[in-house]
């Protein structure tokens, strides 16, 4: 697995997926047209040409899916369980035989480049059904002492940083635990969700059991408008949000007093601290995985980057040099390193935010390169002087920032780090075991990353401490989202 | 406030006050509510909590819960089977006012002092094998050591419903404070206002370290919107409330993103198999999975 460090010619990935022009919603088993009327385009951030439409829900319609999950959830969730289990196995081994194409549509769509879309997200999108699949049987020994029961009809709401993930994530438990689910993928990135919905009916998941209904935010309203029992009427039990945290905590609001259960992995401004006895060319690595990996648009960045005093400027030596490796450009081809931005929205953010980071007075430092005339790009860039009051030291950015400071000891450290509204991941870098485990118990986050940063695995619980969010999603710990054991939610 | 019978010795009453920081402190807003037993006649005056009660109660258990998260579990295994010695200590007294100021039968009073201890000993128990439940190494597909351990929450407030209040109290406490948890216990003034600070008697003469349990008696409707949107309460435990009272709690924790756990459907505070399990525990904590590569 060498690539050649000579030349760089274009690698592009050639399959290309098999594309309708228009897709309806995925409603108890197959697309219907919406009764909205409305579609939308789904364009590629790449090169902004559309590549599919797609419906656009409206309440009616969202009304209709979860209509559609309260038909199928009785059938569904007490369907015997390891014949469940079979349904959800096949459902893993069906999206591993067709990995390729989605990692390709995934790129297309969201701008991620195909070497993670392959290597990253679709063995952990198989991973997590393959994972939950094996729940499907087991849940009383999960809950050992409890009888754990289907919470119901769960509505989900996920993000565009990671599309089909986000959609396994989300599903995987709630299917093997005996829910129904109503799924919304994010607006910019509704592909991969709809041939993951043909993948489903394929494999044998009953009719109404998975819903998709693609929009944007007055769909995501909908559904959090159903929330609780709504009157009496065909309500939904279980709210679960991946996205911002403003967002969350608007969903927060809108589920309050209706009894729905709620889970909601929110923001994060992550601290990746460098101590000096670090493995300092492994520690650039994960520094930069840590901001770079998918632009930026990932949660549990490590964007504030803290360097003990001592090896400042030696270690933004190291990183700036390998900066400057990084390979901006095509999504498609499988040498690039940091794709196109996911939104023209997302990159006016990331600009305010680049904006704010020199006109507070930190110094930029940025990849030196000539963009793609058409798309959505931004360089990948380093700030450096921030002080922890910068809008770039508290903001969530999602983008490819890093804002670099410093600390004396290892309290000082950890006041810094901890020093943020949000506390959803954090990284350590030091050769130092005992160092590294008491800098874990002390660090205000859900996951903590020692010696090496965005990692992630089905059976390892994932999400936040504080404003960024609560509910955690993988392994036994995440099952807990999913059922119902005598009262607590 | 009524003399002994056979002789004229008047009867020394108790002054019902808060319980903040290991202290009893009045109310600072002054203000108090009669207390009346089950035939109406008044007994005592009970503190009435404010705002500002409340926040001094959250400024204390901020300041004294993360040594009470990083003392071993065993340490407060014992604190709490303490805790649960003291209360037997106190068997008789709870008996009298569960009589006398709710009104029940001796044996029904009886059964509820006797099911409160025996859960504080259970509690006592579970403090160490909370990590081993709701922990464990996570076996991920590559080379890393991978752990998820449960932490403490924060301060929590502990929003206690009507009707009984012993078992109420423990059973809404314990879980939270053996993860670690500080708790601000607010209790409704008007149910068993003697009996709440009788219970914060046995916690001062207890091991519980200062402000680790905190006692407000007051009024829901009054204080909850104030829970709610305070910042610096991590979490809010509560059962069997109202409507009023759960969207009160849940709107205001937005704000903030506290976890607010009512165990809406949760069975009657009687029930063992949940009150003593370690699902009334999982609420009030929080998952961290740490990673660490594996290499020779």
């Amino acid at each position: 697995m060498t690539i050649s460090p000579f030349a760089y010619a274009p690698a592009p990935e050639s399959v290309r997926p098999a594309l309708k022009a228009s897709y309806g919603l995925f409603i108890g088993g197959s697309f219907v047209e919406p009764k909205s009327g409305k579609y939308f385009e789904s364009i590629n951030p790449a090169t902004e040409e559309p590549i599919a439409k797609v419906a656009d829900a409206g309440a009616e319609d969202v009304a209709r899916a979860v209509a559609a999950a309260h038909k199928a959830f009785p059938k569904w969730s007490k369907t015997k369980p390891s014949e469940r289990a079979k349904i959800l196995f096949r459902v893993a081994r069906r999206i591993q035989e067709r990995s390729r194409e989605l990692a390709v549509l995934e790129s297309m769509d969201g701008g991620k480049p195909i070497k993670e879309s392959r290597d990253e997200d679709l063995p952990l999108v198989v991973q997590h059904f393959f994972h939950h699949a094996g729940w499907c049987d087991k849940l009383a020994y999960a809950f050992a002492g409890a009888t754990p029961k289907p919470v119901g009809v769960c509505g989900q709401i996920i993000p565009w940083n990671f599309p089909l993930m986000m959609a396994a994530w989300k599903l995987a438990p709630a299917l093997a635990c005996g829910n129904t689910c109503v799924l919304k993928p994010a607006e910019t990135t509704p592909m991969t969700a709809l041939f993951l919905a043909e993948i489903l009916a394929e494999c044998g998941v009953p009719d109404g059991v998975v819903n998709i209904v693609t929009g944007g935010p007055d769909a995501g309203r909908a559904i959090t408008a159903l929330a609780g029992k709504n009157g009496g009427k065909l309500g939904i039990h279980k709210i679960a949000f991946t996205g911002s945290t403003d967002v969350g905590k608007a969903i927060a609001k809108a589920v309050a007093g209706t009894g729905a259960k709620l889970t909601l992995e929110l923001g994060g401004k992550s601290p990746n601290i460098v101590f000096r006895d670090a493995a300092l060319d492994q520690a650039v690595e994960g520094v930069v995985s840590g901001i770079w990996f998918n632009q930026g648009h990932v949660c549990c960045a490590g964007s504030r980057l803290f360097i003990e005093e001592s090896i400042h400027d030696d270690f933004l030596a190291r990183l700036e040099r390998r900066m400057q490796q990084l390979r901006v450009g095509d999504p498609l081809d499988k040498n690039t390193d940091v794709g196109a931005i996911n939104s023209k929205a997302q990159l006016e953010t990331i600009q305010r935010y680049l904006k704010a980071g020199s006109d507070e007075g930190a110094q930029k430092l940025e990849v030196s390169c000539t963009l793609p005339k058409k798309g959505f790009w931004c360089k990948p860039t380093i700030f450096t002087g921030v002080q922890p009051s910068h809008t770039i030291a508290r903001e969530e950015i999602f983008g490819p920032v890093l804002s670099v400071m410093t600390f004396r000891t290892p309290e000082e450290a950890v006041q810094r780090a901890n020093n943020t509204t949000y506390g959803l991941s954090a990284g350590v870098w030091t050769e130092k075991a005992a160092r590294a485990l008491e800098m874990s118990n002390r660090l205000t986050a859900g996951v903590v990353w020692l010696n090496t940063f965005n990692r992630f695995d089905a059976s390892a619980p994932f999400g936040g401490y504080r404003e960024s969010g609560f509910g955690r999603e993988g392994g036994r710990q995440g099952l807990s989202s999913y059922v119902k054991v005598g009262g607590a939610r | 406030m009524s003399a002994t019978k056979e002789s004229t010795r008047v009867e020394v009453t108790k002054t019902l006050k808060l319980f903040v920081h290991g202290t009893f402190p009045r109310s600072e807003s002054g203000r108090t509510v009669p207390v009346k037993d089950a035939k109406k006649r008044v007994v005592a005056h009970a503190s009435h909590a404010s705002r500002k009660d409340l926040r001094d109660a959250v400024e204390a258990a901020n300041a004294a819960q993360p040594k009470w998260a990083s003392a071993t579990a065993y340490n407060r295994g014992q604190v709490i089977y303490r805790l649960a010695e003291m209360l037997e200590a106190r068997r008789a007294e709870f008996v009298s006012l569960i009589m006398s100021i709710e009104g029940r039968s001796k044996a029904d009073a009886t059964r509820e002092i006797d099911r409160a201890i025996d859960r504080c000993v259970c509690y006592a128990g579970w403090t160490d094998k909370i990590a081993s439940v709701l922990g464990g190494k996570q076996p991920v597909a590559g080379p890393y050591f991978v752990f998820s351990m449960p932490e403490a929450t924060g301060t929590v407030a502990v929003v206690v419903p009507d009707g009984a209040q012993l078992l109420a109290i423990l059973s809404l406490v314990l879980p939270v404070i053996a993860a670690g948890n500080a708790a601000i216990v607010v209790t409704p003034i008007h149910a068993n206002a003697p009996l709440a600070i009788a219970f914060a008697e046995a916690v001062a003469t207890s091991d519980v370290p200062a402000a680790i349990i905190n006692v407000l008696t007051g009024l829901r409707s009054e204080l909850c919107p104030w829970i709610a949107s305070h910042r610096d309460i991590a979490a809010v435990a509560g059962a069997h409330l109202s409507n009023d009272d759960a969207k009160a709690l849940e709107l205001g924790a937005a704000e903030n993103l506290k976890r607010v756990c009512l165990f809406s459907d949760a069975p009657k505070f009687d029930d063992d198999s949940f009150w003593n399990s370690p699902f009334a525990i999982q609420p009030f904590v929080e998952i961290k999975t740490v990673w660490h590569p594996t290499a020779l």
